[in-house]
């Protein structure tokens, strides 16, 4: 009965979509208020029927209801209750209900507080956001069900895939989703801005909060999914440059870029037709995600099952999306004026340059993604693109980026005085030059790109820190004026500082671990111990453990440094009950400097266990560091510009000026 | 400065840019592509020793052995038609088993032994890497769509 009210639920918003993408873009057009109103209450009704659509799901779930295929395939009675609702979007159909019910979600934001936007433009965008609704409805209805029935019922479910049933995958999709679905606002600003022929400041203050919004939930999903990866495959690593993992990436590269540019279309009225495209090639690529993930088109390692004829409809909808905007921006982009006129050193030349990095990097990123199946097309041959390449071509391309974001935020609007900024970051330059030196000190053997990427690293963490120092006059002035300052700094500036210095520690941790790991094979019999990057990791023996669906075998490892004991390390293997899988439980024991890393392997029979030590050091900085930028942009959006900001249109003008002397001064 | 010099600019750093990165990709390219072989390809080709490639197949029932230092692995690939003997040295990702389609990077020795430097793990019982299929289909013994 609740399944049948969740099928019927998403038929219904099926309809409604169609009506929220149709009446009012006509009404707008037309100018028929009757029709344009209908796009606020639609929107909320419509987010209503999906989420009663996912609770009625997550309803079979949790109660093991295996008379709905999707949960017979993918659930078990005897699954932890964390899993059992996780269990809703960690399959093809549940994942598709999760998308609609975020893309609705923030559709019924928007109707519910975008009160100050001009009602023509709300309905606008409603009604696009609605049309990609209609589309992922319409495909989940015809071809991925997540309600249909299975008759005769069977007593006990598949089980979910044991890779899956662990905290951090739990929680990847959602935060993933919030990130791919949260650029679809961004799309419909955009598409409704072309549609209106008009894009300002107003447009653009509008559109940041939902582009800064996705974007943090996007960086926290990729940090989650890669420190899924790093602990639960055992491998040791967090990238692997494989196609998934790119499709989260690309959208990522696009969005900080689109982040950025709308930061000059609010202040300077500048890059309106730029932001406008990049908007519309984000949504693209977190589409094109997608796609490459559902379709299965591409061999990876992260790939699940999957089923080609579906990848075709999604394909089929990505054409329609991508070509439509883009057909449409061809048409109405050269009709947009812009403004603000800035010489090549300045702010928004900081900006284009950030931009021009980003999305160059996006574009060998999708090349090297994407060869692969071109070549199969055209001459059947079959190829991989692996991490060498991604490394030959992204890491240069972002290296620049990196040195350009120190200096950045210090040059004014307009123009800007890139000596006076340097001057004012010699500070962070002495740091720079000397972690630098250090590093080829103490770390014999460095290679120079092993430097050059730690100097990098140390210069974004550094001219972040030293920029914020220098503009609350840290021990420059009486205590009492810095803390004036501090106060008045404007959210927004915080947000900068905390998401900069963010990527300069990711950057850090990627480069120091990647280079100075320790890594030991071997086979360890009772008593036996390894040295592992200045630790001993002594083997004390074998377990037998039952966890709640599942038998682990636990090895024992007593780690000392120096004879003194620092920590007892138990790696496991699992074998599932259902579905019958054997999974690796690294054991990870964080230190303040580096990462112990231990997985147990399988008995060679004489009493000797395979085994795999790793020291890693500074490798958890790569997700604080994804933290904090995400910590930053949220920072940045809680700025009182953000939430009362956006001024009516008539008066956008004057409230850009007082911004942009305030942000001089500061 | 006037609009189109700012145009200009705009114009020329883009290329410049896009310029970069195609040398960049151009040169990564040349060095880093890593074609997939199946068993028989490697029979009727014959692939230079040393060269990176990636061998996929079936693992052959009843072929895998473990080295005398426990941590290496010996196996067969096939694709029903030819096989290639793999070694790895490393711990096997979960899924390993004979069988079980396998994807495996590395390059052959001079004894035409496949030296692999990474078995690709999958996630997923019943997922099969699309050139696995493939090449199981060429070889004529794939039971699939």
């Amino acid at each position: 009965m609740i399944v049948e009210v969740g099928h019927y639920a998403l038929i219904l918003a099926l309809a409604l979509s169609i009506i929220q993408g149709v009446l009012p873009l006509i009404g707008a057009q037309l100018g028929y208020d009757s029709w344009v109103a209908v796009a606020r209450p639609v929107a909320i009704i419509q987010f209503g029927f999906v989420s009663i659509s996912f609770a009625a799901l997550t309803c079979a779930y949790v109660g093991s209801d295996f008379s709905v295929l999707n949960v017979a395939m993918n659930s078990h009675s005897a699954k932890p209750l964390l899993y059992k609702v996780s269990g809703v979007w960690g399959n093809h159909e549940g994942s598709l209900l999760l998308w609609v019910l975020i893309l609705t979600l923030f559709a019924a934001t928007v109707a519910v507080f975008g009160g100050n936007l001009p009602p023509d433009l709300r309905a606008r965008v409603l009604s696009v956001q609605a049309l990609i609704g209609a589309g992922f409805l319409l495909f989940m209805l015809l071809a991925s069900n997540p309600f249909e029935r299975l008759v005769p019922a069977p007593l006990e479910g598949q089980g979910l895939n044991p890779l899956l049933q662990d905290p951090g995958l739990a929680f990847h999709p959602p935060f993933l989703y919030l990130g791919y679905v949260g650029f679809s606002m961004a799309f419909s600003f955009a598409v409704a801005a072309l549609i209106e022929g008009r894009v300002d400041a107003a447009w653009a203050r509008w559109v940041r909060p939902w582009t800064l919004a996705a974007w943090c939930f996007l960086t926290l999903g990729i940090a989650l999914g890669s420190w899924w990866a790093y602990y639960e495959l055992g491998w040791g690593g967090f990238w692997f440059w494989d196609p998934v993992e790119n499709a989260s990436l690309m959208p990522w590269l696009a969005g900080t870029a689109l982040l950025h540019t709308a930061l000059v279309v609010e202040k300077r009225d500048a890059l309106k037709s730029w932001t406008i495209l990049l908007a519309i090639l984000t949504f693209s690529l977190s589409l094109l995600g997608t796609f490459l993930v559902r379709s299965g088109v591409l061999t990876s390692v992260h790939a699940f099952a999957t089923d080609p004829a579906r990848g075709v409809f999604i394909l089929m909808f990505l054409v329609l999306v991508v070509g439509g905007s883009l057909t449409l921006f061809a048409i109405r982009a050269p009709g947009l004026k812009s403004g603000g006129l800035f010489a090549p050193v300045s702010r928004e030349g900081a900006l284009i340059l950030n931009n021009l990095l980003l999305t160059t990097a996006c574009a060998t990123v999708l090349l090297g993604t994407l060869y692969p199946l071109f070549l199969d097309a055209l001459t059947g041959e079959k190829v991989s693109v692996g991490p060498p390449y991604f490394h030959a071509t992204f890491v240069p391309l972002m290296a620049p980026a990196i040195v350009a974001a120190g200096i950045g935020p210090l040059l004014a609007w307009k123009r800007g005085d890139l000596v006076g900024a340097l001057g004012r970051l010699r500070a962070a330059l002495a740091v720079t030059v000397a972690v630098a030196l250090a590093t080829l000190v103490f770390a014999a053997e460095a290679p120079v790109l092993a430097v050059s990427g730690v100097a990098l690293g140390t210069w974004l963490v550094a001219a972040s820190l030293g920029d914020f120092v220098e503009r609350i006059r840290l021990f420059r002035g009486p205590f009492g004026e810095t803390r004036r300052r501090a106060k008045h700094l404007p959210r927004a500036a915080y947000g900068v500082t905390i998401a900069h210095a963010g990527a300069g520690i990711a950057v850090l941790g990627i480069v120091v671990s990647a280079t100075w790991e320790s890594e030991r094979l071997q086979v360890v019999k009772v008593g036996d111990s390894v040295p592992v990057g200045g630790y001993e990791f002594t083997f004390r023996g074998i377990q037998d453990a039952r966890g709640a669906n599942y038998n682990a075998v636990r090895g024992i490892f007593d780690v000392t440094r120096g004879g003194d004991p620092v920590a007892v390390m138990t790696p496991e293997t699992r074998v599932y009950d259902t579905p019958r899988q054997t999974t690796t439980e690294a054991a990870i024991r964080p230190t303040p400097t580096a990462d112990l890393y231990a997985v147990i392997g399988d008995p060679n029979g004489a009493g000797g266990w395979a085994t795999r030590l790793y020291h890693k050091p500074l490798v958890h900085w790569i997700w604080f560091g994804a933290i904090l930028m995400a910590v930053g942009g949220f920072v940045s959006l809680s700025d009182r510009r953000h939430r009362v900001g956006a001024p009516r249109r008539r008066t956008a003008r004057v409230g850009t000026r007082a911004g942009t002397s305030q942000a001089a001064k500061a | 400065m006037t609009r189109r010099r700012r145009r200009l600019y705009f114009i020329v750093s883009s290329l410049t840019m896009l310029g970069v990165a195609t040398a960049l990709a151009l040169n990564a390219f040349r060095e880093n592509l890593v074609f997939f072989h199946s068993p028989s390809e490697i029979a009727e080709k014959g692939i230079p020793a040393e060269r990176r490639f990636r061998l996929g197949g079936i693992v052959e029932e009843n072929s895998v052995a473990q080295g005398n230092d426990g941590v290496t692995i010996s196996f067969r690939v096939t694709d029903t038609a030819a096989s290639v003997p793999v070694r790895h040295r490393g711990l096997l990702p979960d899924l390993f088993r004979e069988g079980q389609g396998v994807v495996a990077d590395g390059s052959l020795d001079k004894d035409g032994t496949f030296i692999a430097t990474e078995i690709l793990a999958k996630h997923d019982e019943t997922y099969m890497p699309p050139e696995v299929a493939a090449a199981l289909k060429k070889a004529g013994r794939w039971q699939g769509e």
